[in-house]
């Protein structure tokens, strides 16, 4: 029953999301608020519903309810309750249905907290929010229902993929999910900025902290899959350039460029035009990141819940919003208003160029992604375009980009002074050049491009602790007067200090792990040796031990440095019967500080002798952790910057009354 | 200055272009670049027979792990073949294996022949979804005549719920 009463709550929810954007577009033509109402209620109820459907998903997966295919394929009895329940979204089926419970979930959140909108503006974006979920409704309902039965239920299902059973694995499609699909949000504001034909100061105060709150948690969301990759497939690597990287990574792109070019819109009432474009372009984006991760079209790593012929649904879903959007952008963006004059050498203009940059690293990864698929389209030759693509392309971008960001909160609004700006970042630049000389004499003499990284990173991290110093006035008026200037601070100021502090933290850390990390590997019987950068290991003895699920064979090793003893590891090989044998690792790291001891248990290997050695492999990953703590600064200061007063999604009604001029506030 | 436009709006917008002119060549040069020098081809090993693929060039070689051919040595390296129906590629591979590398299942290594021509993996990609099966290694398997439709047909998901332990491919 409780798969007919799921299946039912989803088609009502797409009825609801059709009665949303039927009532608020009437509503809004006719400007009847009775109508208006209608179609909010309607977006509500089309969430509950979504909400509910997705519950009962839940449910049949807590239950282990076999009769239900989606069950049957993605779940077992053994498995732990958790993994019952993260097997909800571990599906095609089930990840749309949570795509779908996010965009409705949104669309709900845009009502209920967009008291403060222009009621007209509001109409309009519900409606188009409506019409994205009548789009991916329709899919989940049509295409790709979770809910279908089989005839003959099998006694025991097929099991959750062992590898997605890991907390991070677990949690992390949520976090991920809800920033892809927060660009929705962003999405339908600026379709209906276009159909309003009008785009000022206050759109722009309305959409950023949407913008800023969907990119931060997209941040998040690939940090937290970058880690997941890193520790659990065991081979030390963090990033791959693969599709599915690429897929959550251009979205995210685009957000950061959004992000700054909104803030020009906001506090300059310019760059209207392509403030818009770049919102259309995060969410499209976004569904071509689903459409490539889901269509399986593209040979990836990391690729789950794959089903080409559904593929061809999703390109037509993001062929409908994305094409639609870009028709009526090139039809009414030439009437939008564009705002005031500026110098080049300006706030506006170190955004503009930031924008430039950012959009045309965008461009690069999208181009890296998509080329096998045209030059096969063309040629028929399969290739693949790997890692060496992206650091010839995305990398010097970005490394000119970081070079600038610095400049940009010291210019001044209209016209600014770049011989001033730099006065204020000399002491940054030289921390910087001192940095990268230290690595260079202390570390690895020869490796001068990680020295220049390194330097980048410190310039970025010094730079903006230069800008803070600034703004605090330190060293020219008394510690207690730049203490109290500290307090001040808007948090706006904050956000902006640590996420450019995070970019340089980040690329810190990857410069020197790429470049000076270590690698071994060798068979070992118990109370055998290795080494592993300064460390020496110790294969203490290897034993079996059950899980829930699974059995592991189970290492025991010791670290020690210089003779004193550093750590423990227990790495595991699991062995899940229930998913055919098939094996995950369970890798063991110890943290040193900032760097990891990554060690990895492998297959047996017996020797000549009878004997059976047990291959280990360790990696030395020097300041690894500087790479998610990077992002997940950069997600803080977005996070701080949203907590702003100034950016609250309940603007101060003063302003409302002020900006929405024709508009009465309500 | 007659050269440029007299309206200030016009002259920002030129000034706009101007800037974006150099990034978005910069842009389109690396990418050129790139496309020229980064791009891995992929072969199935009857193709990187017959097309001799000189040593040391880097390319993506997909087919079948062959049964019986994994030799996992004690320093950590491991040999197999990779197949389809006409020819075998001896390789050579130090690294850890993906969870789902099998005798049997496909596999997409990239690496670059040596000179005796086998075949050095610097990396072996196998799928996490045991459902799935490489779409290169698919259509270079159809190529070489392997392709048996039903047996294992790309990402669709097992016809029935079968009950634990039969595992696909």
């Amino acid at each position: 029953m409780i798969a007919e009463l799921g299946s039912f709550a989803l088609m009502l929810a797409l009825a609801l999301s059709v009665a949303q954007v039927a009532l608020s577009a009437v509503g809004r033509m006719r400007r009847s608020a009775v109508l208006q109402g209608g179609g909010e209620g309607a977006g509500v109820g089309a969430f509950l519903m979504t909400a509910l459907a997705f519950g009962c998903l839940m449910s049949a997966f807590i239950r282990s309810d076999f009769s239900v295919l989606n069950v049957a394929e993605n779940s077992h009895t053994a498995q732990p309750m958790f993994y019952k329940v993260a097997a909800t979204w571990g599906s095609h089926e089930g990840s749309m249905l949570m795509w779908n419970l996010i965009l409705t979930g949104y669309g709900a959140l845009i009502i209920l907290f967009g008291r403060h909108l222009p009621r007209n503006l509001k109409a309009t974006t519900v409606a188009v929010q409506g019409g994205l979920g009548v789009l991916f409704l329709a899919y989940a309902v049509f295409a790709s229902s979770p809910f279908v039965r089989v005839l003959q239920a099998p006694v025991e299902g097929n099991s959750l993929n062992p590898i997605l059973q890991d907390p991070l694995q677990a949690i992390h499609p949520p976090i991920l999910y809800s920033g892809y699909v927060g660009m929705s949000v962003v999405y339908s504001f600026a379709m209906a900025a276009l159909i309003e034909g009008r785009v000022d100061a206050a759109w722009a105060r309305w959409v950023r902290p949407w913008a800023l709150g969907a990119w931060s948690v997209l941040t998040v969301g690939i940090t937290l899959g970058s880690f997941w990759a890193y520790y659990e497939l065991g081979w030390g690597g963090w990033w791959f350039w693969d599709p599915v990287e690429n897929a959550s990574f251009m979205p995210w792109l685009a957000a950061a460029a959004l992000l700054h070019s909104a803030i020009v819109t906001e506090k300059r009432g310019a760059m209207t035009a392509w403030t818009v474009f770049l919102a259309l372009c995060a969410f499209s984006l976004s569904m071509l990141g689903a459409f490539l991760v889901r269509s399986g079209v593209l040979t990836s790593v990391h690729a789950f819940a794959v089903d080409p012929t559904r593929g061809a649904i999703l390109l037509g879903c993001l062929g409908l919003a994305a094409g639609s959007a870009f028709i009526l952008f090139a039809w009414r963006a030439p009437q939008l208003k564009g705002g005031g004059l500026f110098a080049p050498i300006s706030r506006e203009g170190a955004l503009v160029i930031n924008n430039l940059f950012l959009s045309a690293a965008t461009a690069t990864v999208l181009l890296g992604t998509l080329y096998p698929l045209i030059r096969q389209a063309v040629t028929n030759e399969p290739i693949s375009v790997g890692p060496q693509f992206f650091a010839l392309t995305f990398v010097p971008l970005m490394v000119i980009t970081a070079l600038l960001v610095p400049f940009g909160p010291l210019l001044a609004w209209k016209r600014g002074d770049a011989l001033g700006a730099l006065q204020r970042l000399w002491a940054a630049a030289a921390v910087a050049v001192v940095a990268g000389l230290l690595v260079m004499i202390l570390v690895q003499p020869r490796k001068g491009l990680t020295s220049a990284g390194v330097a980048l990173g410190m310039w970025l991290v010094a730079g903006s602790l230069a800008e803070l110093a600034e703004r605090v006035r330190a060293g020219r008026v008394p510690g207690a007067e730049s203490l109290r200037r500290l307090k001040g601070l808007p948090r706006g100021a904050w956000g902006t200090t640590l996420a450019h502090l995070g970019l340089g933290v980040f690329i810190m850390g990857a410069c020197f792990e790429t470049a000076f990390k270590a690698e071994n590997a060798q068979a070992l019987v118990a109370g055998e040796r290795m080494n592993i950068g300064a460390y020496v290991l110790t294969l203490d003895k290897v034993s079996t031990v059950d899980g829930p699920n699974y059995t592991a064979e189970r290492g025991i090793i010791h670290a020690s440095k210089n003779g004193a003893a550093a750590c423990e590891g227990q790495p595991e090989r699991r062995v899940y019967p229930g998913s055919g044998g098939q094996t995950t690792s369970q890798v063991a790291i110890c943290m040193q500080g900032l760097s990891d001891l990554y060690i990895v248990l492998s297959d047996p290997r017996p020797r000549p002798n009878g004997d059976i050695a047990h291959l280990v492999r360790a990696y030395w990953n020097p300041w690894a952790r500087m790479i998610w703590l990077g992002p997940f600064l950069m997600a803080l200061g977005g996070l701080i910057s949203l907590s702003d007063r100034r950016l609250r999604f309940a603007l101060p009604r003063a302003a409302t009354a002020r900006t929405a001029g024709l508009e009465p506030a309500e | 200055m007659p050269i440029l436009p007299k309206s200030r709006k016009a002259r920002r917008r030129l000034l706009v272009v101007a800037i974006a002119a150099p990034i978005l060549a910069l842009a389109v040069g690396l990418s050129l670049n790139a496309s020229r020098n980064a791009i891995v081809f992929f072969y199935g090993p009857t193709e990187a027979h017959t097309k001799h693929v000189p040593a040391g060039q880097v390319v993506r070689l997909g087919g079948l792990v062959a049964p019986g051919s994994v030799i996992k040595a004690s320093d950590g390296e491991v040999r197999f073949s990779i197949a389809d129906q006409a020819s075998s590629i001896q390789t050579s591979f130090r690294g850890e294996l993906p969870d789902l590398f099998r005798e049997g299942q496909g596999v997409v290594a990239q690496g670059e022949f040596n000179r005796d021509g086998v075949f050095v993996a610097k990396e072996v990609l196998a799928k996490h979804d045991e459902k799935y099966m490489p779409k290169e290694v698919v259509d270079s398997l159809k190529k070489s005549g392997e392709w048996q439709k039903g047996s294992a047909a790309p990402g669709k998901p097992v016809a029935s719920a079968a009950p634990s332990g039969a595992a696909p491919l």
